[in-house]
């Protein structure tokens, strides 16, 4: 999809620039483009060496093992097919907390060690795995408790009360994420993956494979 | 309300920074700085690997936008939305939203300045902004990142789910505000 996705946008955006006549503008708009892809990868490494030098220490320390424990029971729920006690859990956990208290360049670094993580239990390192398909599912639709960027904007232009919108954005992004996860449901029962080692085992339908049989041994 | 929210999320990071370290030079006798220094090391290839993908993608968003293509994707649907009676203004922002990040909230920013924060639109803008997240930067950046080419059903998901919550904020909101 993503493929078919790309190929439109150029696809439709030359078309409609020779009709408009605007194909200078896309020429530069391609490599303005390419610029702030570099550019953003490259504001990305400072925080993803910092987080992933932090999130080390928490590592060693079995901070990340706690955190995985206390909060087991949803993940374990969402990620069926993540051993309980592998690493991935504790970054999932750190991920989706980073996400709720609104600390996105946290966020962003743990995200990306939890996906590294399950990418250890995947058997085709190109294909996604469900259980990453539900980690980005929830990232996408990202549960935020308070959007402090909006209420300093708001703020900014003079409103009377800049933090009503707390309200109406808790409950729209209640909304995405139950829907996120209800449609990852869905298609994890409708597609499962034909070669997958640690199955799903309450799921029915699947035959394949032992499970638990990926995974390393933890702390 | 919102002070409080605030204060907490400018104290939590430094308090994160001091307890990680301290909870594991003290009571697990990490030696912390080394192995800062070791896990740090994984940022900087990490970050390397997804200028590929970020610069293949925001290629295509940067051209769609500047060749017209998207507003005139927004005006096949606009009469769809003021026969509903939503306020057709907002409607650039379900396209930009799961496309760029930057570029919606520069959008949002607009339209609160020119209609005023405390409009209906505006209202609207802000809450469509704040509840979803840039869906095709996330899959870009956290599949580029391992190396994933196959993406399978996530992509489908990320835009239902902004699909889903762009309709919901635009009702809540009507519904609450109006």
């Amino acid at each position: 999809m993503v493929n078919w996705i790309w190929l439109f946008f150029i696809v439709a955006s030359v078309v409609v620039a020779a009709i408009t006549g605007k194909m200078d503008a896309v020429t530069q708009a391609a490599f303005d483009g390419a610029k702030s892809g570099v550019t953003v990868s490259f504001g990305l490494i400072s925080i993803m060496v910092f987080w992933l030098g932090m999130m080390r220490i928490a590592e060693d320390a079995g901070l990340l093992q706690k955190l995985a424990r206390m909060l087991g029971p949803i993940v374990r729920m969402l990620f069926p097919d993540v051993p309980r006690n592998h690493p991935a859990i504790g970054y999932i956990m750190s991920n989706l907390s980073a996400n709720l208290f609104g600390l996105g360049n946290a966020a962003t670094p743990m995200g990306i060690k939890a996906m590294q993580e399950l990418q250890k239990l995947n058997p085709d390192p190109a294909t996604a795995t469900p259980a990453m398909c539900t980690l980005l599912a929830l990232n996408t639709s990202s549960i935020t408790i308070i959007p402090t960027t909006l209420i300093a904007i708001r703020m900014n232009y003079g409103s009377a009360n800049p933090a009503e919108i707390i309200g109406t954005t808790l409950a729209a992004t209640f909304i995405a994420t139950g829907a996120a996860i209800l449609a990852d449901r869905w298609y994890r029962r409708k597609s499962p993956p034909p070669n997958i080692t640690n199955s799903l085992p309450r799921q029915p339908g699947i035959k394949s494979a032992t499970p638990a049989a990926g995974g390393e041994p933890v702390v | 309300m919102y002070n409080l929210f605030t204060n907490l999320s400018a104290w939590m990071i430094p308090a994160i920074i001091v307890f990680i370290p301290l909870y594991a030079a003290l009571r697990r006798k990490v030696p912390v700085y080394e192995t800062f220094v070791e896990g740090a090391k994984d940022g900087f290839g990490t970050a390397i690997n997804i200028i590929p993908h970020l610069v293949g993608m925001m290629v295509a968003i940067s051209m769609f936008r500047s060749s017209g293509a998207l507003e005139l994707m927004l005006s096949a649907v606009r009469p769809l939305f003021d026969w509903a009676g939503i306020p057709s203004e907002v409607l650039p922002l379900g396209i930009l939203r799961p496309l760029t990040g930057a570029g919606s909230l520069a959008f949002t920013t607009d339209l609160i300045q020119t209609y005023g924060p405390d409009s209906m639109i505006g209202r609207i803008a802000s809450t469509i902004q704040g509840s979803t997240d840039t869906t095709l930067y996330v899959l870009t950046v956290y599949f580029g990142a391992i190396g994933i080419r196959r993406t399978r059903y996530a992509l489908k998901v990320g835009l239902f789910s902004d699909m889903v919550g762009f309709l919901a904020a635009i009702f809540i909101c009507l519904y609450i505000f109006g």
